[in-house]
């Protein structure tokens, strides 16, 4: 059974380790960092943190790097369809000062 | 073919709709990722009220997320990760087969997700303390436009109550495998739920990952308040 051991790949203990420390070290960053004023910078840079430290808890500890090409479309399409949520709403918000809309 | 379908028979742990074990936890594996799917959209709607309110009264949202705890935030995000580590490693204890090692993950992933309630219940009490739940007792001292400081705090307590409750429904979910886990029910060959928990587990805490800065540290600089 060659697929059922491609199935169970078995990530190695180091890999562990050095994803929760890399994510521990980002979240003591991510909380100094907020105590400097970058001005609008400081959400780009908080959520920038945030986007790579979920990024490698879903690669890594969900062993979604490891996972079938399905797994990984059906993920992607999960994000996909939270960026249309947020952004296509968000955009709406943004904008309706630009133009001076009647009503607001 | 034939001697293929009497090899199939021998495996107790695979279902008979499956034609292998690789298929029975791809389909496992693909029908978590559709829950957890849902529950990004779940939690998309209230991130999406967060952004929506912050960008309206952006001044309001600044003054009154400054009376979050920023280092107990840190703290307890550092607990969790250490939690979602406990959890891979249960996950990895299982593949190899050592049930001991995995009873003891687990334990300490609900000793280390029952210290992270243990503080939100702190910040909670502080906050009912300070008068800063949403309601007619309602007090901000010192925030700017504190007619709007309501809908922050309606936002922490939502978000941060929908994430508690799913870190309860994790502890009996937990509990059962940890039973289950005891009494040698998990295999090296079969230890589907102990995978398809780990990655709600892991779930829980991404949601964590972005509550964090947008709950505790988006304007913290901006209004001098440490």
């Amino acid at each position: 059974m060659s697929d059922h051991n491609e199935q169970h790949h078995i990530v190695p203990v180091p890999v562990y380790i050095a994803v929760f420390l890399t994510l521990i070290a980002m979240t003591w960053v991510t909380a100094w960092v907020s105590t400097v004023d970058l001005g609008h910078l400081n959400i780009f840079v908080a959520l920038s943190i945030a986007i790579f430290k979920a990024s490698i808890v879903i690669l890594f500890f969900m062993h979604v790097k490891y996972g079938t090409r399905l797994t990984k479309m059906i993920v992607l399409a999960g994000i996909y369809w939270l960026i249309l949520l947020l952004f296509i709403v968000m955009a709406d918000l943004w904008t309706r000062t630009w133009m001076g809309v009647p009503g607001r | 073919m034939a001697s293929q379908i009497v090899q199939h028979e021998h495996s107790s742990t695979l279902k008979h709709h499956f034609a292998s074990d690789a298929q029975q936890l791809d389909a496992a594996t693909i029908g978590m990722w559709l829950f957890l799917v849902t529950e990004i959209m779940f939690f998309g709607g209230l991130f999406l009220a967060y952004f929506a309110y912050r960008q309206a009264y952006p001044a309001a949202f600044a003054s009154a997320s400054n009376k979050t705890n920023l280092w107990l935030g840190a703290a307890n995000t550092t607990v969790l990760i250490c939690s979602s580590l406990t959890m891979a490693l249960a996950v990895h204890a299982a593949s190899l087969g050592k049930r001991t090692l995995l009873v003891l993950f687990l334990i300490l992933t609900l000793l280390l997700g029952g210290a992270f309630l243990g503080v939100k219940a702190y910040e909670y009490h502080d906050k009912w303390v300070h008068h800063e739940i949403p309601g007619a007792h309602f007090e901000c001292e010192g925030c700017e436009d504190a007619g709007h400081a309501p809908l922050f705090f309606s936002l922490y307590f939502g978000m941060t109550g929908l994430h508690a409750t799913h870190m309860l429904v994790g502890f009996v979910l937990l509990v059962i495998i940890i039973v289950q886990a005891a009494r040698g029910k998990f295999t090296a060959k079969w230890y589907t739920p102990v995978e398809m928990f780990g990655l709600y587990w892991h779930f829980v805490d991404i949601v964590w990952i972005f509550l964090f800065p947008l709950l505790y540290l988006i304007d913290r600089s901006h209004t001098g308040l440490k």
